[in-house]
This record gives C-alpha cells, sequence and structure tokens, in this order.
C-alpha cells in the first residue's frame, strides 16, 4: 500500500473484516423484451482484487456492468454494498458510491485537454469560473501517484489511443472509484500498450482496489486474474480458476469444444496472383492513408494484414476493390491490369470482398438473405435483365445450409439477423462465387468464438482451393490463427513482411513503427513458440503467486 | 385464384392500413370541426349552448352532414361520379408511381410538377400542330410527353450523379423553369391560339383525344396509370434494374462495393420518374374533360398534380399498390370537393385541407398512435412490421 492512504477510502476499508469493503452483485436480472440478459448473475468485487468477466460479444457482460454503473436498472435482484442494498438511479450516484468505468468507447472530449476532461463534470472553481490551474495540478498529482505518464495540457484528439485510456483511467480514479470497471480495455491496444496497461492494472490492485476486466480474450485473462467468473447468455456458467487452460476457458464460455488453433496444412504456395506496387492513396482532405505499398499475394497462401486501427489498412482494402481510389500505383491481378477498373470490373474478375463493417457496406439490411447473398453478382441470376427469383431463393437455401446460416427463411431481412449470422452471410455470399482473390478485413469482428472457428475453416479451405487470401486485421489472435504470411502496417507504410512465427512482442513493435531488424534485435521472444512458453511461465509464477503466501498478506 | 388473394391479403402491411384509416377518421374529425367554426351562422347558434343545446349541435350536424354527403356523393355516390373519381386520380397515381420510385432510389424528387408540365406542353403541341393518322397520333402524343417528362427529371438525375448538385434543389429549381417556359410559349406563334390575344393553345386534334368511355369521365389516362403502376411494380421487384435502384436508395454504400454504379442508378431513376410524371401532364393535356374534348394548354391546365403526387406517394408508402390506392383517394376527394361546393356550399378548399391532414396525420403515425389509445397497447408485438418507405428510406 502506497500513498493511496491519503484519499481512497477503499484503501482503508480494504483491512478490515471481511464483508466491509465488498461491491456484491446478487442475482441481478435484465430483461430486453423477449431477451433475457442477465439471467440472475451474482458476482463479488473484493478489494485488492482483478476480477475477469468472461464471455463471448453478447453473453451479457457489457449490461451487467451497465447497471452497476447506473446506466440500466436491473429488473430483479439487488446490488449490495458493505452489505447494504444500494439502488443507482445515474452514473452520477455509482460514481459518489466509488464506482469507475474505463468505458470500451472512451467517453472523452475529443477538442478539450487531459485536464479539462479530467475534471468534466465536476469542475473546481468558484462562481462558474473554471480553475485550470487547479485541475492541472490535480491531473499532475495523479499521473505522478499511479505512475501514469500525461500531459495535462495535451489535447485528447492528439493522443495515441493507449493514452487516451490512462486519461480515461485517471478520470475515473480522480473520482475516487474503489472499484473500476474495464470494458474490452485491450480491443484498441498493441501488445506492447496491453502489457502497460496490465500493469496498471496490478499496480490498482496491489493499492487495494477492486478491478473488474471485461474480455473476451483468453490470454490476458490468465495472465493477471485472481479469479475468473464466465458468463454465457446472460448466465453465470461458472468460475475458473487461473491455471485453467485456454482450451478449458473457451469451452465453459461457448459451451462445447472449440479448436482455438485453425486446422490448416503448410500453404501450397502457387505463382503470385495479386501484384501490388506503388499503392497510394490520399484520404479526401489530403491526407496519405497509404503510402507507396507493394505487396504479392500467391495462390494457396494467406497474407495477413496486421496493425493498429487506423493505419491505412482498411483503405488499403478499399483501394483494392476500387470504392476507394488509388492516387498512384498498379495493381495487378493474374497479370491483368486492374488499376483503373471499377468496382464492377474487379468483382468480375474474380475479387471477393469482405468488408470491415458489414452494416455499413456489407449488406442492405431491409434486403433478405436471398437478395444479399446474390447482392454482387445478381446478373448471374438473371435473364435479359430480369430476376430468376427461383434460382436466387435455392441459392440461397443452399448457402444458409452449407454456412449454417441461422435465420427463419431466406425471405427474412439480413438487419434482423445476429452479427455472426449477418457475417456468415457476406462470407458465404463471397465464397459462393470462383474467386482468384478474396480480401476479408476484419472477416471475425463481433462473431463469436463458435463462429469464428466456422469462418476460419472457410476462409483457409478458399486458401487451399488455390485462391489468394489477404486477410486485414487487427486482432493478434487472428493474424496468427490464419495467417502464411503477415504484413504490418503502421501510418499507410508496410513496415515489413514477416513469417507466420513471428512472435506478437516483435508485431507489436513493428505495429509501433519499428522495422523487423530492430524489433527482433530488442524483443526478448522472437517465435511463437518461444513466447508460449514465456507466457506459461508467467502464468505459472501468477498461479503461484496466487496460492502462495503472498497473497494472504495482500488482503489481510 | 382465391390462393393469390389470400396471399396478397396476408402480406398487405395491415398496420398501415390501420394508420391510414385512423388518420382519415382524425382529417374528418378536425374538417368537421373547421365547417363549424368557418360558417357564421352556425357558429352564431352556439351562442344558445346552455339555454338551448340543440340548436348549434342541430345546426351543426345539419352542416357537417350535408358537405361530407355531398362529399360521398361525388366521389363514390354511382357510376358518373365514380368515373369523376378515376379520372382525377390518374394523372395522381402517374406522377406519385414517379415520385415514389425515386423515393426507392433514395431521391426526393420535389420536381414531377415541372416534369408534369413539359410533358403536358410536349404532348399539347404534338396534339394540336401535327395532324397524323387515329392511333398514330394519341401514341406519337404520349410518347412525345413521356420523354420531355423524362429529358427533364434527367436534367436533375445527371446533375446529381456527375455534379453532386441535389436533386431537392435542382427539381425546386427545374419547377420554376417549366411554369416559366409554359408562360412563355403561350405567347409564341408556337403554342398561342390564333387570334386569341389570352395565353391559351389551340384545340388539340381529335385523333390525339385519349378515348373515353361515352357518357362518363372513365378514359384512357385511367388505363395507362393501371399499367403504369403494374410496370412499376415489375420493374422494382423482378428486374436488375429495380434491383439496383432499391440497394442504392436502402444503402448506397453496400451497393457501391457490390459493384453497382450509385450514379447510373441515380440516372435511371430520375429517367423513368420524369417520364411517369410526363404521363401524368400527358392525361391533364390529352384527357377529355366533361364536354369530350380535352381542355387546352395555358397557365394552370397542370394545377398541382406534381405537388399533390408527393403526399400521394408518401400516403401510398411509395409502392405501385399504395399508390393506386392512395391517387383514387385523393381523386374522390377531388372529385368529391367539387360536388360538395356545388351541392353543400361548401369551398372545396376544404378537402385541400382534408387532403393536407390526413397526410399530416399519416406521416407522423406517432401522432396517430399517441392518440388513439389501443392501438399504443397494441404497439409492442406489431413493431415488426414498421413499414419502410417514404421519406424515411
Amino acid at each position: 500500500m502506497t500513498s493511496s492512504s491519503a484519499s481512497p477510502p477503499g484503501g482503508d476499508v480494504a483491512g478490515t473484516d471481511a464483508g466491509a469493503g465488498v461491491l456484491r452483485l446478487d442475482r441481478i436480472t435484465k430483461v430486453f423484451g423477449s431477451l433475457v440478459a442477465n439471467d440472475a448473475v451474482s458476482l463479488d468485487l473484493r478489494p485488492g482484487e482483478i476480477h475477469c468477466l468472461l464471455g463471448e460479444n453478447g453473453a451479457g457482460k457489457s449490461t451487467l456492468m451497465n447497471q452497476l454503473y447506473g446506466l440500466l436498472q436491473p429488473d430483479g435482484g439487488e446490488i449490495l454494498l458493505d452489505g447494504a442494498p444500494v439502488r443507482f438511479a445515474n452514473p452520477r450516484q455509482a460514481i459518489d458510491a466509488g464506482i469507475g468505468m474505463v468505458h470500451q468507447h472512451f467517453m472523452l472530449v475529443d477538442v478539450f485537454s487531459v485536464a479539462e476532461n479530467i475534471v468534466l463534470g465536476r469542475e473546481p472553481g468558484r462562481g462558474g469560473v473554471l480553475d485550470l490551474r487547479a485541475a492541472r495540478q490535480l491531473v499532475r498529482e495523479m499521473s505522478e501517484r499511479y505512475r501514469l505518464e500525461v500531459d495535462p495540457d495535451a489535447r485528447v484528439e492528439d493522443l495515441p489511443i493507449g493514452v487516451q485510456q490512462r486519461v480515461e483511467i485517471l478520470k475515473a480514479l480522480s473520482n475516487d472509484a474503489r472499484f473500476l470497471v474495464f470494458d474490452e480495455p485491450t480491443a484498441v491496444l498493441t501488445p506492447q500498450e496491453t502489457d502497460e496497461l496490465i500493469e496498471v492494472m496490478r499496480a490498482l490492485r496491489d493499492e487495494g482496489r477492486a478491478i473488474v476486466f471485461i474480455t473476451h480474450k483468453l490470454r490476458e485473462v490468465r495472465a493477471i486474474a485472481d479469479r475468473i467468473t464466465v458468463i454465457r447468455r446472460g448466465r453465470v456458467v461458472g468460475e475458473a480458476a487461473p491455471s485453467a487452460s485456454e482450451s478449458e476457458l473457451a469451452e465453459m464460455m461457448v459451451g462445447r469444444a472449440v479448436s482455438l488453433k485453425v486446422d490448416k496444412t503448410p500453404a501450397q504456395v502457387a505463382g503470385a496472383r495479386l501484384e501490388v506496387e506503388h499503392l497510394t492513396v490520399t484520404s479526401p482532405d489530403g491526407v496519405v492513408v497509404v503510402d507507396d505499398v507493394d505487396l504479392q499475394v500467391a495462390g494457396g497462401e494467406i497474407l495477413c494484414v496486421a496493425g493498429v486501427q487506423g493505419n491505412g489498412q482498411s483503405e488499403l482494402a478499399e483501394a483494392l476493390l476500387g470504392v476507394v481510389p488509388a492516387s498512384r500505383g498498379r495493381i495487378r491481378l493474374d497479370g491483368t491490369d486492374l488499376s483503373r477498373a471499377t468496382p464492377r470490373r474487379r468483382l468480375r474478375a474474380g475479387m471477393g470482398f469482405v468488408p470491415e463493417d458489414r452494416k455499413y457496406d456489407g449488406f442492405v439490411g431491409s434486403f433478405t438473405v436471398a437478395e444479399n447473398l446474390v447482392l454482387n453478382h445478381v446478373d448471374a441470376f438473371a435473364d435479359r435483365g430480369l430476376l430468376r427469383l427461383g434460382d436466387i431463393r435455392s441459392h440461397a437455401e443452399t448457402l444458409t445450409e452449407q454456412f449454417d446460416v441461422r435465420t427463419q427463411s431466406v425471405e427474412t431481412p439480413v438487419a434482423s439477423l445476429s452479427g455472426g449470422n449477418q457475417q456468415k452471410v457476406v462470407l458465404a455470399r463471397e465464397l459462393s462465387r470462383p474467386l482468384s482473390l478474396l480480401i476479408a478485413s476484419q472477416p471475425t469482428r463481433g462473431v463469436d468464438v463458435g463462429a469464428i472457428e466456422f469462418l476460419h475453416q472457410r476462409i483457409v479451405e478458399e486458401r487451399d482451393k488455390g485462391t489468394a487470401v489477404l486477410i486485414v486485421s487487427t486482432e493478434l489472435d487472428e493474424v496468427s490463427a490464419l495467417a502464411d504470411r503477415i504484413a504490418v502496417m503502421y501510418r499507410g507504410r508496410v513496415v515489413g513482411v514477416v513469417d507466420a512465427d513471428t512472435s506478437r512482442e516483435v508485431l507489436g513493435l513493428m505495429m509501433a513503427g519499428v522495422p523487423h531488424e530492430e524489433a527482433v534485435r530488442s524483443a526478448s521472444v522472437t517465435t511463437v513458440a518461444e513466447e508460449e512458453q514465456k507466457l506459461e511461465a508467467e502464468v505459472a509464477e501468477h498461479v503461484a503467486d496466487l496460492q502462495g503466501p503472498g497473497t494472504g498478506e495482500r488482503r489481510a | 385464384m382465391p390462393e393469390l388473394v389470400r396471399r396478397v391479403l396476408r402480406r398487405l402491411p395491415w398496420r398501415d392500413v390501420l394508420v391510414t384509416a385512423l388518420a382519415f377518421v382524425l382529417a374528418f374529425l378536425v374538417g368537421a370541426v373547421l365547417m363549424v367554426v368557418s360558417d357564421p351562422e352556425v357558429i352564431g347558434q352556439y351562442a344558445y349552448l346552455f339555454t338551448a343545446p340543440q340548436l348549434p349541435l342541430g345546426a351543426s350536424w345539419e352542416k357537417v352532414s350535408s358537405a361530407y354527403a355531398a362529399l360521398v356523393a361525388g366521389s363514390v355516390g354511382g357510376w358518373v361520379p365514380l368515373t369523376e373519381t378515376t379520372a382525377q386520380a390518374a394523372p395522381l397515381i402517374c406522377a406519385g408511381l414517379g415520385v415514389g420510385l425515386a423515393f426507392r432510389a433514395g431521391l426526393f424528387n420535389i420536381g414531377a410538377q415541372g416534369q408534369a408540365v413539359v410533358g403536358a406542353m410536349a404532348s399539347a403541341w404534338v396534339g394540336f400542330t401535327w395532324h397524323l393518322p387515329p392511333g398514330l397520333h394519341l401514341l406519337v402524343a404520349v410518347t412525345f410527353g413521356m420523354l420531355a417528362g423524362a429529358v427533364w427529371g434527367g436534367i436533375a438525375g445527371v446533375l446529381k450523379a456527375r455534379a453532386g448538385a441535389h436533386e431537392v434543389i435542382v427539381t425546386i429549381m427545374l419547377n420554376y423553369i417549366a411554369t416559366g417556359l409554359l408562360a412563355f410559349a403561350l405567347t409564341t406563334t408556337a403554342f398561342q391560339r390564333p387570334g386569341r390575344a389570352d395565353p391559351i393553345s389551340p384545340v388539340v386534334d381529335w385523333n390525339a383525344t385519349m378515348p373515353r368511355l361515352e357518357g362518363s369521365r372513365l378514359h384512357l389516362g385511367f388505363v395507362l396509370a393501371l399499367a403504369a403502376a403494374v410496370l412499376v411494380w415489375f420493374l422494382m421487384e423482378r428486374s436488375v434494374a429495380g434491383f439496383t435502384i432499391k440497394s442504392v436508395g436502402l444503402n448506397p454504400h453496400a451497393a457501391r462495393t457490390a459493384g453497382m454504379s450509385v450514379s447510373s442508378s441515380t440516372v435511371l431513376a430520375m429517367l423513368i420518374a420524369g417520364a411517369l410524371a410526363g404521363l401524368a401532364g400527358v392525361q391533364a393535356a390529352l384527357g377529355p374533360n366533361v364536354s369530350g374534348t380535352p381542355t387546352p394548354l395555358s397557365g394552370g391546365l397542370v394545377g398541382s398534380i406534381g405537388f399533390d403526387a408527393i403526399t400521394v406517394a408518401l400516403l401510398g408508402r411509395s409502392r405501385p399498390l399504395g399508390t393506386v390506392l392512395a391517387g383514387l383517394l385523393f381523386g374522390a376527394l377531388h372529385a368529391g370537393g367539387l360536388a360538395m361546393q356545388s351541392q353543400a356550399q361548401t369551398s372545396a378548399e376544404l378537402t385541400t385541407v382534408l387532403q393536407a391532414l390526413i397526410v399530416l396525420f399519416v406521416a407522423a403515425p406517432a401522432l396517430v398512435t399517441t392518440v388513439v389509445p389501443f392501438l399504443k397497447a397494441r404497439r409492442a408485438p406489431l413493431t415488426g412490421t414498421t413499414p419502410t418507405g417514404g421519406l424515411s428510406s
């Protein structure tokens, strides 16, 4: 326990008897229409503990936390603080009770400075005059105390994502939060930033705060959790020990055995099918978003483009399809120059395209499943401009069956399907055509683990047919599951193209712009196998630490 | 056949039908209040509201019931009133189909008025300038009218597709241009009737007049309107072009990513919409009036068909069947309004107020459902059928 004794009451309470300082969610139930989002979920948050809440997208994790934070009211059950029932009608009351939330999408005002953001909502000052000096002083003190380095005068929009997150954390801490909820905090971070965040979370725990860490990423959970609660379809399916293996956790999360590794034989690489030279894309406001990119993708291999969101990968994919114009460069597919071709011609030439935001440009929501399954090759289902409705229907019936799309009928609007099923519709449409190149951006974003496995398998099958596959993904789990080669992008440039066997640590450095050779030199491990060993060692140490006397001391 | 009827019935948007019916009732109630308030004799009776309530209430009832009785009699009370309704409805249906089709392509086509005006001009000019054999003359006149409308709509489409000019602004301006062009043309020798000083054109040749059923107002125009509705349905539901237009209208980003050309879809939709509105103008110019010959072209011939068409398309949810029904409804109000004026001494403008109220209530279903509590209670299970189309699309 460091200097925290100065203010947060949590630090003091932690030392007293077991019931005090504990926040208990007792049989919380929340119903939306016919959907039971939370079904009698109980959870204890104890000081000095990192409690991982593990579950798939849509399992009800965020709903549960929104009730804790006063954004939603429970339909049943109660919240007990220090043994006494409490009700939070709004976030203000929750904050006053010592609950802090670090949101997945930061709740910061972009054009305000760090200091302004942190005092937002309870501005210091007299007579309506904001005392910015006091605010700045507060930020400096806090960032020193928690070793979260930020410049109080920097504008939030100018800061990297990882630092913006620090501001969110500081904001929660400035309200003396005893219970800190991190909602999918690592989704936007590089591996190095994730490591830093984990350090911060550990420090906060050691200070006696209760941490809730919401995630669906298994490897992070094992590295830092003191306790793990798994939620599936709104119910607590059980607690797991941090020593549990990734596949055990995945099985609890999904409800059946899932294979985390994609079954995949070594790539049978043919000649290069996609050749990109000097591709440059300039955004409408004049910023170069793709900067002189050279890439080759061979038939029968999967090239993954890795990088932190917003480093030009999306624009690269869109420029390959032609929906975003390239200001320079050449794109050739099977020797044919398509640099100036319309999207229609490129699709006809055998490009398949899975956009990163399916709702935005992947399908027409109010069109039926059947209509969406022919959206970009409707000509193949028409004679002299007239639709062959029977063929469209039977095509849809075959594909929904093949891809296991859960829908009432093929006449159902796609908008009413779940995210995973919508993604299956998009992938089914692309894979149902003969392709020479498949471009897929974030092919499994927002899709649950069971469906991810299935979709990955399909993509590998497409590769094995001799198609060139280009995957854009910000999830390193996905990259390592699928890639035969990895291209890392940073600020519109390809930093390097490396083997699939490259460690996350090296990839993470490259994602921050460090050239490959330098990254290899400064990284502690360079291959996946070494990294696995290191992780297992860390987990073992962590587990030993939990069982050993150290834990007792911290709680006593 | 009964199976088909049952399928159509099942697929009808019953919630929309219900909301529309309620909008009707509300509009007529408000209309009744307006009639009472605007008649000094009736409102004078209200001085006796507390001493002799039968006097004001009786007078009000008398006023309202006679007006609405005339409205019904003039629109659906017999064969001739019915054909009057069809004659009034036909141009509204055509122009409404054009506006609705543009809606579904994601375009707010306010230009049906201008497109109808140029359609009327072109067809009338062919009608009174050229002298062709029977049949052929009518065919040529109709075709020229539709082409003129298509060109007028197409200008807006091309400007939108090539230069990104907003179609609302462009079509409004084209409306002014069309109206001004007509006024100017009627002062030139090409259009003005020889020997007349006022802006009026010669009478259209008999060969270019739409044939009608003798003794009624049912003429070819109504048949063309129904045929146009069927064609539009076929285009939108059965053709690749319609599939593309709908995709672009509902999600232009997805359409573009799917290799569709948003600009050609925009131009195509505006061409067809213009042709349909042009056909509405053709009916005004070539359709026989009560006397059996077409009304000669003048500044006010087209009336406000193009603007009423927007309300028709809104009420019909941009769907062909809905547009036909909405067009018939407005046609009935027009026809009945004339009767109301002559028989019940109530201003025909009241029907315009009724139309506006109906559209207001339909366009704001939330208002209707709040006003009528029983619908509100049933709203939850019905949300799945919330209509798409109209302005929202």
